[in-house]
């Protein structure tokens, strides 16, 4: 008997293999690692510390001694913008993990139960959802001090919404399919349902979505940093490198373009992969090469 | 549809109000208050407070305000302080307006000109090159852009004025750094919809009965392919305002983004309400005209509201 079968894979098996096909996410990942263990070792196997001055050795440019020169008072740039990446990316990451996760809890509750909860607390959102978020970041900034953590708690504060949304809708798509049905006709519990059924169904989607929204994290943190509302010293971030460098523009430019180099890479290398993840985890696509 | 609208300006009026409600009591608690001076003695700062009311209950303090608002009083500047809050509103906004319109046309057309270029060559040289460009601007923060386009044309090779907002040659630079993050996104937008809407079915309806190519995309696919982008200009301008916020710093223009960055850290307080406010105003009243367009341009949204 002929059989017509393909090799049977799991979900994130058929994921993982067409995101490998994808030369520009394969990009984009490679890239992210990168940066991220460069930022972890670079600072360590370093003579120079982030905060070290040195007079004698201001604004230069890249040379064997500092292999991406030095700032306006003699800090040498390749320790700094590893030491700011360590805060760029963990930033970015934080903010973004924190707001899946509560917009991910609130939505699916809110899509699962409906009723009285889901109203109120969509009534909830479409306000906030309405106020322009940069406005309520600063301020809580503001309130909360300046600081790597104040910073993450006035990103969250409303960066919840888009995904508390967009998993709303998905979960009350799902929840009236048949399979919802047939587990609650079993007489499985609502937690259950919740964790082994409906989860899975919208992990693809929310990574990413995870994945999209770090570099609109890591933007936000450099915006604010560069406002001056951001970290202060003696931590750095890409977003304060580039703001101390761009008063010597005219004279030495390359204190602007090297961090506006990696944070511009690391947005790109995201966006690729985000892209990348969209197209692995479409289900619309599985099985098709 | 009246009742839609009815109901989403119901909306708005509650958004505005939560808006200077939660504003109003976030910036009592910031550190510190506008009167953080050494030069003032105690007897000063307590006429100060009372001028401005600050030795009431904070109730009290809020239902003046509010009172004030409602007659369309912003109340004074506490750190300019012969200044009204609309009068340095009145004064600084017009730049803003300026550059976020100049560049707001300038991303918006190029924008959906590439999505469609590149739609309608799906595959070619020319399609490669506007989603490079798409995945570039999305990539480039505005202040970084603003930055190597004022170190590119201003300083390097001279050609166009460094700061400043004196006239036509000093918007360019700043219009079209603010411009090309959301010149990407909207090319971006625009070349997915209209892949998707050239597989519908009228698409080929309008083919079978023999129409040109170019009446076809002119007529049919443009039009449908327009939504997406539409229901995306609410957020859009607020990103454009926004972003004039370090625009302005860069290029030293006297707009609104750098004051209202200014009174945060000044404590000012009722000009951070006032902008706030006008900020929040602005935008929602942009997302409610975007959404009623939207629902009077497609039909099939009008008829589901009924």
């Amino acid at each position: 008997m002929e059989s017509i079968s393909r090799p049977s894979l799991s979900f994130w098996q058929d994921a993982w293999r067409r995101l490998k096909k994808n030369k520009a996410a394969m990009f984009g990942l490679t890239l992210i690692i990168l940066y991220g263990l460069l930022s972890i070792l670079a600072p360590m196997f370093s003579q120079y510390t982030q905060s070290q001055m040195d007079a004698s050795a201001r604004s230069q440019m890249m040379s064997s001694a500092h292999w991406l020169g030095t700032d306006s008072t003699g800090r040498d740039l390749w320790v700094r913008i590893w030491m700011g990446g360590r805060v760029s990316l963990s930033i970015g990451l934080i903010a973004a993990v924190v707001n899946m996760c509560v917009g991910a809890v609130i939505g699916g509750l809110c899509g699962f139960y409906g009723g009285k909860l889901d109203m109120i607390v969509m009534r909830i959102v479409d306000i906030l959802y309405g106020i322009p978020s940069l406005i309520i970041t600063i301020l809580v900034v503001m309130v909360l001090g300046k600081g790597i953590a104040p910073l993450i708690i006035a990103m969250c504060v409303v960066g919840w919404i888009g995904t508390c949304r967009f998993v709303r809708g998905e979960v009350y798509r799902i929840k009236e399919q048949d399979f919802v049905l047939a587990a609650k006709v079993l007489g499985i519990p609502d937690f259950k349902i919740i964790v082994k059924h409906i989860i899975p169904n919208i992990l693809g989607m929310l990574i990413t979505n995870l994945c999209m929204a770090i570099p609109g994290a890591i933007f936000q943190e450099a915006f604010l940093s560069y406002v001056g509302l951001g970290v202060t010293p003696p931590n750095c971030s890409w977003g304060v490198i580039c703001k101390e460098g761009i008063a010597y523009l005219r004279n030495s430019p390359h204190q602007v373009l090297i961090p506006a180099f990696f944070v511009c890479t690391t947005m790109l290398a995201l966006n690729l992969l985000g892209n990348g993840l969209r197209d692995a985890v479409d289900p619309k696509l599985r099985g098709t090469e | 549809m009246r009742k839609y609208i009815f109901k989403r300006v119901i909306a708005a009026i509650v958004t505005v109000w939560v808006l200077i409600t939660v504003v109003f009591f976030l910036v009592r608690l910031m550190p510190g208050d506008p009167f953080t001076n050494p030069k003032l003695t105690p007897e000063v700062r307590e006429n100060m407070e009372s001028y401005y009311g600050f030795d009431k209950p904070l109730i009290v303090q809020y239902g003046n305000y509010m009172v004030n608002l409602l007659k369309g009083d912003f109340g004074y500047s506490m750190k300019f302080t012969n200044k009204t809050v609309a009068g340095i509103i009145g004064e600084t906004f017009p730049f803003s307006a300026d550059l976020g319109i100049r560049s707001l046309v300038l991303a918006v057309s190029i924008g959906l000109v590439l999505g469609i270029v590149s739609a309608r060559n799906r595959g070619k040289g020319i399609d490669f090159f506007c989603v490079i460009v798409a995945v570039l601007g999305t990539s480039i923060p505005d202040f970084i852009m603003g930055a190597v386009l004022q170190y590119g044309f201003g300083i390097k090779w001279g050609l166009l004025p460094v700061a400043r907002y004196e006239g036509i040659e000093y918007t360019i630079l700043p219009a079209c750094a603010l411009a090309f993050y959301t010149l990407a996104s909207v090319s971006r937008i625009m070349r997915a919809s209209m892949l998707e809407v050239a597989s519908q079915d009228y698409i080929k309806t309008a083919r079978s009965k023999g129409l040109g190519e170019f009446r076809i995309t002119a007529k049919h696919q443009i039009r449908n392919a327009i939504m997406p982008v539409m229901t995306v200009m609410g957020p859009t301008v607020a990103s454009v305002l926004t972003g004039t916020f370090v625009i302005e710093s860069i290029f030293a223009i006297p707009g609104m983004g750098k004051h209202y960055v200014d009174s945060v850290s000044n404590n000012d307080y009722s000009m951070v309400l006032g902008m706030t406010l006008f900020y929040g105003v602005f935008l929602i009243i942009c997302n409610l005209v975007v959404d009623i367009l939207y629902g009077v341009a497609d039909p099939r949204v009008r008829i589901g509201e009924r």
